[in-house]
C-alpha cells in the first residue's frame, strides 16, 4: 500500500438503511479527486467518514498505512459548503485559531512574538488566498466567496495531508464560482495540496479534479431501494495531469486573468 | 397601503408609544381627581401630591429605629439580594450551560437533573429553603437562583449544542481540544444568548425578589409594598411600584447595549 489514503470495504449503515457499500479507493498524494452522484448516493457520507466524522460499519481506512482514529484531526483538513468559519472571530482571528491551538494547549492564545510569528504566517496564507485587504472584517460583513476563500486558508495553514471540499462553491454565484475554481487550482499546485471534493456539478468536477469518481447504486430493488448502497461506479482518470502542458496553460491564463480582476497582487 | 408595509419613523415611533402611555396616565388622574372631589380624604387612587408627600417621608427623613433613609435602604436591600441572585445564576448558567451543551456524556448525566429542577416550581421550594437556611439573606437570594438558574441553564446549553456542527468539526481538524473548542468556540458565542437570558430572567427574578421579601423579611421593596398594604398606603404602593418598573427598565436597557457593544458580530453586519 503506497497510497496516501486506502479504504478497504467501507460499508455505511443507518438502520437497516444501507448508503454505502464496499467501496475500495485508493487516493494518490498530490491528485485532486472529485466524487459526484446523485443525491444521497453517499458522497457526504463518504466524506464524513474520510474525515473521521463517522465510523463506518464496516471497513478500515488508512491514512499513510496507519490506520485512522474515527475522530476529526489537524492531518485532514476540510471546507464546508457553509458555517465553516467562526462568526464571533475576525478573518485575522479565524485563520489564527489553528495556530493558537497547537502552540497554546490551555489557553488556546497567542502572546507576544510568537503571536507575531503566527500573524505573520496567517497573513501570508490570507494574502495567497485574496484576502489580504481584509483581515480585520468579521464574518458576517463578507460576501460568501470571501467567507469561503477565508475557510480555506484557515484549513491550509495546518498543512493538512489531505484537503476535503464538502461542495465548498455549492452556495457561490456562477462568476465567483470562477474565480474560486482558478483559486483552488492554484493553490493545489502552489502547495502540493492533495485534496478530496464532493460536489454535485459535473462540470466543476471535470475541470478540477485530476480523477473523478462517481458513486451511485449498482443494484436497485424495487421493493426495498434502501437495501442496495451505493459504491463507485465510475472512476476515470482525468486528461488534466500535472504534466499536460497544453491545459497547464491555459490554466494559468485564467488565474492572471482573476487575478487582475480582483486587483491582488 | 397594506398595514404589514407601514413603517414609522422614527420620531413617530416615540410619540406613538408614548401615548398609550400618557392615556393611562390621565385616565388615572381623572379618576383620582373624582374620587377626590366625592371625599378628599380618599387613600385608594391617591393625587401626585398625596404620593410626593408620602413618599418624602421615606425618601428624605431618616426612620426613628434604625436611622437610614427607608427608600435607599429598601433599595439598596433589593438590588444587592436580585444582585447575588443574578450573578450567581448567570455564572451558574454560564458554566453548566457550556458544559451541557459541548460534552455529550455531562449532558446525559446532568440533563435529566436539570429538566427536573426546571418543572419545580420555586415557591413550592420556599418554605423548604426558610426551614433550611434559616429567615435571613441566604433564602432569599436561593429563591431568585433555584427560580432562573434552571431555565437560563437550559437555553444555554441548547443553543451551545445548535451551534453548526461544521463549526466543532472544523475547530477539531484545527487541532482544537474539547476544552479549547469550550473556550475559544462555544464561549464567545454563547455570551450574547447569556445576556440575552439574563434580560429575560430580570421578570421572574424580581418576582421571587418579592415574594421572598413578602413573606419574611425586614427590609427592601417588596418588604415595604406589603407592609404598608396594611394601611391602605396607595401613596407609597405605587411609586415603589413604578420604581421597581423603572430600575427593571434600566437594567434591560443596560444589558441591550451591553451586548450590542461587547458582541457587534452578534447584532448583524454593521459593526
Amino acid at each position: 500500500m503506497s497510497a496516501l489514503l486506502s479504504l478497504r470495504g467501507i460499508w455505511v449503515e443507518y438502520g437497516d438503511k444501507i448508503v454505502l457499500e464496499k467501496v475500495d479507493l485508493d487516493v494518490d498524494g498530490g491528485s485532486f479527486v472529485s466524487i459526484i452522484g446523485p443525491s444521497g448516493a453517499g458522497k457526504s457520507s463518504l466524506l464524513r467518514i474520510i474525515l473521521g466524522q463517522e465510523v463506518p460499519t464496516r471497513g478500515s481506512i488508512f491514512l499513510d498505512d496507519a490506520p485512522l482514529t474515527p475522530e476529526c484531526g489537524p492531518d485532514r483538513g476540510v471546507v464546508f459548503q457553509r458555517y465553516s468559519v467562526f462568526q464571533h472571530l475576525s478573518v485575522l482571528q479565524n485563520t489564527l485559531f489553528g495556530l493558537e491551538c497547537t502552540a497554546a494547549p490551555f489557553t488556546a492564545r497567542l502572546f507576544g512574538s510568537a503571536r507575531r510569528a503566527a500573524e505573520k504566517d496567517a497573513i501570508e496564507m490570507l494574502n495567497s488566498v485574496g484576502l489580504g485587504d481584509s483581515i480585520h472584517l468579521y464574518p458576517a460583513q463578507m460576501s460568501g466567496g470571501m467567507q469561503q476563500r477565508l475557510a480555506i486558508a484557515q484549513a491550509l495553514i495546518k498543512r493538512p495531508r489531505i484537503l476535503l471540499l464538502d461542495e465548498p462553491f455549492g452556495a457561490l454565484d456562477p462568476g465567483i464560482r470562477a474565480d474560486m475554481h482558478a483559486l483552488i487550482l492554484r493553490l493545489w499546485r502552489d502547495y502540493s495540496l492533495t485534496i478530496i471534493m464532493v460536489t454535485h456539478d459535473i462540470r466543476e468536477a471535470f475541470t478540477l479534479g485530476t480523477r473523478l469518481i462517481a458513486l451511485d447504486k449498482r443494484r436497485i430493488d424495487p421493493h426495498a431501494p434502501h437495501r442496495f448502497g451505493a459504491s463507485a461506479v465510475y472512476d476515470l482518470p482525468l486528461k488534466r495531469n500535472k504534466g499536460s502542458l497544453e491545459e497547464e496553460v491555459i490554466t494559468v491564463d485564467i488565474i492572471q486573468e482573476n487575478e487582475t480582476r480582483i486587483g491582488y497582487e | 397601503m397594506r398595514w404589514v408595509n407601514r413603517q414609522v419613523r422614527r420620531g413617530d415611533r416615540i410619540l406613538l408609544g408614548s401615548l398609550p402611555i400618557l392615556m393611562l396616565l390621565l385616565l388615572y388622574i381623572f379618576f383620582a381627581a373624582q374620587r377626590h372631589a366625592i371625599n378628599p380624604a380618599d387613600k385608594i387612587l391617591p393625587l401626585p401630591a398625596g404620593m410626593a408627600s408620602g413618599m418624602s417621608a421615606l425618601l428624605f427623613q431618616p426612620d426613628q429605629l434604625t436611622g437610614q433613609l427607608t427608600f435607599w435602604a429598601d433599595t439598596l436591600a433589593s438590588l444587592q439580594r436580585l444582585g447575588l441572585g443574578l450573578g450567581i445564576s448567570t455564572l451558574t448558567a454560564l458554566i453548566l450551560g457550556l458544559v451541557l451543551g459541548v460534552l455529550p456524556p455531562v449532558r446525559a448525566t446532568l440533563g435529566p437533573l436539570v429538566t427536573g429542577i426546571a418543572v419545580i416550581p420555586p415557591i413550592a421550594l420556599l418554605p423548604i429553603l426558610f426551614i433550611a437556611l434559616g429567615l435571613g439573606e441566604t433564602a432569599k437570594v436561593a429563591l431568585i437562583v433555584i427560580g432562573i438558574t434552571p431555565v437560563m441553564v437550559r437555553d444555554i446549553a441548547a443553543h451551545v449544542a445548535d451551534l453548526p456542527r461544521e463549526q466543532i468539526v472544523k475547530a477539531q481538524t484545527l487541532g482544537a481540544s474539547s476544552w479549547q473548542i469550550m473556550i475559544r468556540v462555544a464561549l464567545p458565542q454563547a455570551m450574547p444568548r447569556l445576556l440575552h437570558a439574563v434580560r429575560l430572567a430580570l421578570g421572574p427574578a424580581w418576582v421571587f425578589l418579592i415574594s421572598a421579601e413578602a413573606i419574611a423579611s425586614d427590609i427592601g421593596l417588596g418588604y415595604r409594598i406589603f407592609l404598608v398594604r396594611r394601611y391602605l398606603s396607595m401613596d407609597v404602593i405605587i411609586p415603589y411600584v413604578a420604581w421597581i418598573a423603572g430600575l427593571a427598565i434600566m437594567m434591560d436597557v443596560a444589558l441591550a447595549f451591553l451586548s450590542r457593544r461587547m458582541f457587534p458580530w452578534a447584532h448583524g453586519a454593521r459593526h
